[in-house]
């Protein structure tokens, strides 16, 4: 039963403006792709979900967006804490999913059952929220694209070795394709389709 | 107690819609220039009144933003007061008509002439949002257009627009492509600021309330105003100065000041122009008046 409990503690102490301030941060954080941004938020999630992906979660899931998650996370309370406070549907089907949660080190093998949209309405695709190690150090990755003056340098610990092979077939996709937010704790960067990445 | 109990939410619309409208601005982000979808609500305003830019702004304000509302260029027309107005009791924010001061600006159809920074969202206000829309009554082919890339009818509009005309007599709501892929509306701005919206610093998200779509333009964006080689895009020049302030090189309304053919020529950006006033500037029609007082 503990982790009913866990399902219904937690959730936004003022969702009004909690949920205002978190959703600039993402947009500015899609409008502006590759910059660290920092949730000071407190979701109070259940482990294994972090803060920020918390945080995003219930800042933009609700009864008309299913919610596709991960083994680590459906096993977990995170499910149940998700229905509870957003009302979003959990999805086995990543096709249907709108978000999809993953955690932190599982095997990424493919974005092509998660939804891209279609040609005519590219906006019906899934947004993925990446679990990382740690944004800010790590990896460098050069970013160029809208949003992006010439380019600009992230540093991301613990990407799953296939992305970058799985962007870039994302993005010859374009318009379709899905769109990426990178968490790790309370920090995240997003990563809009139209952003190009050299690993 | 009892004046508290019927109270608006936070920007008057509820969270469900709010976090719907946010979702759709998040994808017209990924997808520049792409009209993404939306259910748009019934504001407490007629359509044509910027329901559009009202429901995103509404989507995206905090209580720490500054808003600023501008129609046609002006801050003080009705539209601009209205909208205003509305925001400072429904979401009690702190506005103002300095656009360096702003971290929002809702705009009816101008772009301001300063220069807007990083930190700041555009947000206009949308009549019609297709820009095949005359060419095409059919959402289902235009649809289909956009998604194919099929923008030959647009050009072939520009072409016969020189043919008849001598050149492309479009003024104002000129069609420009977006990061190199879509064809967008830039709503009825006239084109002389079609160059303000490439490559900007800040972020312009665009919202269409009767015709529910929503669609941006990320900072540091291709904005490409549609042209041929040999008929380039080319902005309005005007031959005066702002009569009052005395700018050159800004948008200026004319004014009809009698019936006897006297006109003047004004900045269309009040704020521009106030501003230039204030660090002493003086326009032709100021200093008549001036000398005529003393």
């Amino acid at each position: 039963m503990a982790a009913n409990t866990e399902a219904f503690s937690g959730g936004f102490s003022n969702p009004v403006f909690e949920s205002q301030s978190v959703f600039r941060m993402v947009m500015d954080g899609m409008a502006r792709p590759g910059t660290i941004r920092t949730v000071e938020q407190d979701a109070g999630q259940p482990d294994p979900l972090g803060s920020a992906a918390g945080a995003i979660a219930l800042t933009l899931c609700d009864h008309d967006t299913p919610v596709w998650l991960s083994a680590g996370f459906s096993q977990s309370a995170v499910a149940e804490w998700i229905g509870f406070h957003s009302g979003a549907p959990i999805t086995r089907e990543k096709a249907e999913a709108r978000f999809a949660f993953k955690e932190a080190s599982s095997a990424l093998s493919s974005f092509g059952l998660f939804s891209a949209g279609t040609q005519e309405y590219p906006d019906r695709s899934t947004t993925l929220v990446i679990e990382v190690e740690a944004l800010g150090e790590g990896q460098e990755l050069t970013l160029a694209g809208p949003g992006i003056l010439h380019s600009t340098t992230a540093k991301v610990a613990g990407l799953p070795e296939t992305f970058l092979r799985l962007w870039a077939d994302n993005r010859t996709l374009f318009p379709r394709g899905i769109d990426v937010i990178l968490t790790a704790g309370r920090h995240f960067l997003c990563l809009p389709r139209t952003t190009r990445i050299n690993g | 107690m009892t004046a508290d109990l019927a109270t608006y939410n936070f920007a008057y619309l509820d969270e469900q819609t709010k976090r719907m409208i946010r979702r759709a601005i998040l994808k017209a982000i990924a997808i520049p220039g792409y009209q993404v979808p939306f259910a748009s609500r019934e504001m407490p305003m007629p359509y044509g009144w910027g329901t559009g830019g009202v429901q995103v702004t509404a989507s995206i304000i905090g209580p720490e933003d500054v808003l600023k509302v501008i129609d046609q260029g002006a801050d003080d027309t009705t539209n601009a007061v209205s909208i205003r107005a509305f925001f400072q009791k429904v979401a009690d924010v702190a506005v103002t008509t300095h656009t360096k001061d702003a971290t929002i600006i809702q705009t009816r159809h101008r772009i301001p002439e300063q220069k807007l920074t990083e930190g700041q969202i555009l947000v206009y206000q949308v009549p019609i949002p297709e820009p095949l829309r005359f060419l095409e009554p059919r959402e289902t082919e235009t649809r289909k257009m956009h998604a194919l890339e099929e923008y030959g009818l647009m050009h072939v509009k520009l072409y016969e627009d020189i043919a008849i005309n001598g050149r492309i007599s479009k003024t104002y709501a000129y069609p420009v492509k977006v990061d190199g892929r879509y064809v967008m509306d830039p709503s009825p701005t006239p084109k002389f600021d079609n160059p303000k919206m490439h490559m900007s610093d800040a972020l312009q998200l665009f919202g269409a309330g009767r015709e529910k779509r929503i669609y941006a333009v990320p900072p540091h964006t291709q904005v490409v105003s549609l042209d041929f080689e040999d008929y380039p895009f080319e902005i309005q020049k005007f031959e005066q100065d702002c009569a009052l302030c005395g700018a050159h090189g800004v948008y200026l309304d004319e004014v009809v000041l009698d019936d006897k053919g006297g006109r003047m020529f004004v900045c269309s950006d009040t704020d521009h122009c106030e501003d230039r006033r204030e660090h002493g500037h003086v326009g032709a029609m100021l200093a008549t008046d001036r000398e005529a007082a003393e």
